[in-house]
């Protein structure tokens, strides 16, 4: 554990024409620690997303990410071609729709290979059997690994994305409604997978989800957004077990109870 | 070690339910009092009189109003009541550990895992931390093939006998019990006040909630009457 912050989020806003997406949204985030960013539809908390990850640029406001050389970068200074390396080596990106993340005429033992082909390395031997490593610590047996991810379940092809996403080592990992669109049992064993792989790499994550269970499990930190604004943050447990914001309070009212 | 290493004071709780026309629940106010290492307090009063939601300020699990809450903490002193997420969570790692009464399961995680987590986190090796945990687990007499399954079918009593385990096997100088016993037989809960006992001789501060008395007549040094710090009565 360091006492530095490994990216670092200031007024950061973004307008689409006059409507709001996110607004003069501050915060810092720790390496190891995992951010959940709920909200409903609308909220702005993939528009936040996509511009912490630089996949959009801001209109206005800072986000610095600590290099593993240990200098800090102005993300929305750096070039395409910067972001673009950061993208494929230090961070994640896991897309809630897998065939948005994964390339699905290839094989999944190349999905995985892929990603550190982009870092340099050129062994086959060593890529391949680095790919049937993170296939069985996925859960996806070895046998697999020629199929393409088109022939995989739902619950398969996601734990085939996190794979890519995590096989070059990244210290910040981007979700996008990880579990959603997969059936309980399917979200349940998913869960458990990422909490664990979380835990044993460190990783630090942003999860960005509408489901509070699924940010109670994963997270230990959690921003409430409405209406592009964040409402409320805090400790996850903090947050959801005595809410303070009306929306906040309107939200954990409106859970189910099994 | 510092001989108080928790003290509370002037702490102030309530809900504002924004859903009832913003109705603000009164809990309590101007709760102060203070707990010695080697200790072990016992909140009293009647249901509804604030323990639990005194205990979760104390966790951090429910923000607080007004007032302070100073914790020994990594050789300094600091204000749980207005300190940030990342400084709770160090404070939980490190020196206030919790016992809830009821277990919230993780899916797939054995009930060895769930007892040893807390000592892994804090940096143990998962081997000895697994050897610590199934010598708890046999303590509070846990069926040995029980260990390697996920605690969500167990009984409440077993399932909050893997929270106890979960809550005494790290050395966390501040200990919090809310109703650890409430569901156990007689024999486990006279281990539960063997191992309570363990810990005061380890000169850990301890706070609970027990509404069993002879649980309390065995464990507690002194009663701190909860009713003393009403905020007025609930509006229902």
């Amino acid at each position: 554990m360091t006492d530095e912050p490994l990216l670092r989020v200031s007024a950061l806003s973004k307008f689409y024409g006059s409507r709001v997406g996110c607004e003069n949204v501050t915060f810092d985030l720790w390496p190891g620690e995992v951010l959940a960013v709920v909200g409903e539809s609308g909220s702005g908390k993939t528009t936040l997303l996509n511009c912490l990850s630089t996949r959009l640029l801001p209109s206005s406001g800072t986000a610095s990410y600590r290099m593993r050389d240990g200098l800090w970068r102005e993300l929305y200074r750096m070039s395409e071609a910067e972001r673009r390396f950061l993208m494929r080596t230090d961070w994640g990106f896991v897309h809630q729709n897998p065939a948005d993340g994964l390339r699905m005429t290839v094989s999944a033992g190349a999905n995985v290979g892929e990603r550190l082909m982009a870092v340099g390395d050129r062994h086959y031997g060593r890529i391949r059997a680095t790919a049937v490593d993170w296939l069985s610590r996925v859960e996806i047996d070895e046998d697999r690994i020629d199929d393409e991810p088109r022939a995989f379940s739902g619950g398969m092809r996601q734990r085939l994305q996190i794979a890519r996403n995590l096989v070059t080592g990244p210290r910040l990992v981007f979700m996008d409604e990880p579990t959603g669109g997969l059936d309980v049992s399917v979200q349940a064993r998913l869960l458990d997978l990422l909490r664990g792989l979380v835990t044993d790499l460190g990783l630090a994550a942003i999860v960005v989800t509408h489901d509070l269970a699924v940010a109670r499990l994963l997270s230990q930190r959690m921003m409430v957004m409405k209406d592009g604004r964040v409402v409320e943050s805090g400790l996850t447990d903090r947050v959801l077990d005595d809410p303070r914001a009306p929306y906040t309070q309107l939200l954990v009212s409106s859970i189910l109870q099994v | 070690m510092m001989a108080t290493p928790l003290v509370v004071s002037d702490v102030a709780k309530s809900f504002t339910m924004h859903l009832r026309d913003g109705v603000t629940l009164p809990v309590v106010t101007g709760v102060s009092f203070s707990i010695r290492a080697g200790e072990c307090a016992v909140l009293g009063g009647p249901s509804g009189a604030g323990k639990s939601s005194i205990l979760k300020m104390l966790y951090g699990n429910y923000a607080v109003d007004e007032g302070q809450i100073i914790v020994q903490h990594g050789g300094g002193l600091i204000d749980l009541a207005s300190a940030s997420p990342r400084t709770v969570l160090a404070v939980r790692r490190h020196t206030i550990g919790y016992v809830s009464q009821f277990l919230r399961t993780v899916p797939r995680v054995p009930a060895l895992d769930v007892v040893a987590e807390p000592l892994v986190e804090r940096g143990e090796d998962r081997e000895i931390a697994r050897a610590k945990a199934r010598s708890l687990l046999a303590q509070l007499n846990l069926p040995e093939k029980l260990w390697a399954l996920p605690p969500a079918t167990f009984s409440g009593g077993e399932q909050q006998r893997v929270n106890i385990a979960r809550g005494f096997i790290t050395e966390h100088p501040i200990l919090l019990l809310d109703e650890p016993t409430a569901s156990l037989d007689a024999k486990n809960r006279d281990v539960v006040v063997e191992l309570i006992a363990a810990k005061k001789a380890a000169g850990v501060a301890l706070l609970g909630i027990f509404h069993d008395l002879d649980v309390r007549e065995a464990v507690a040094d002194r009663v701190i009457d909860v009713t003393a710090f009403a905020a007025g009565k609930i509006a229902a």
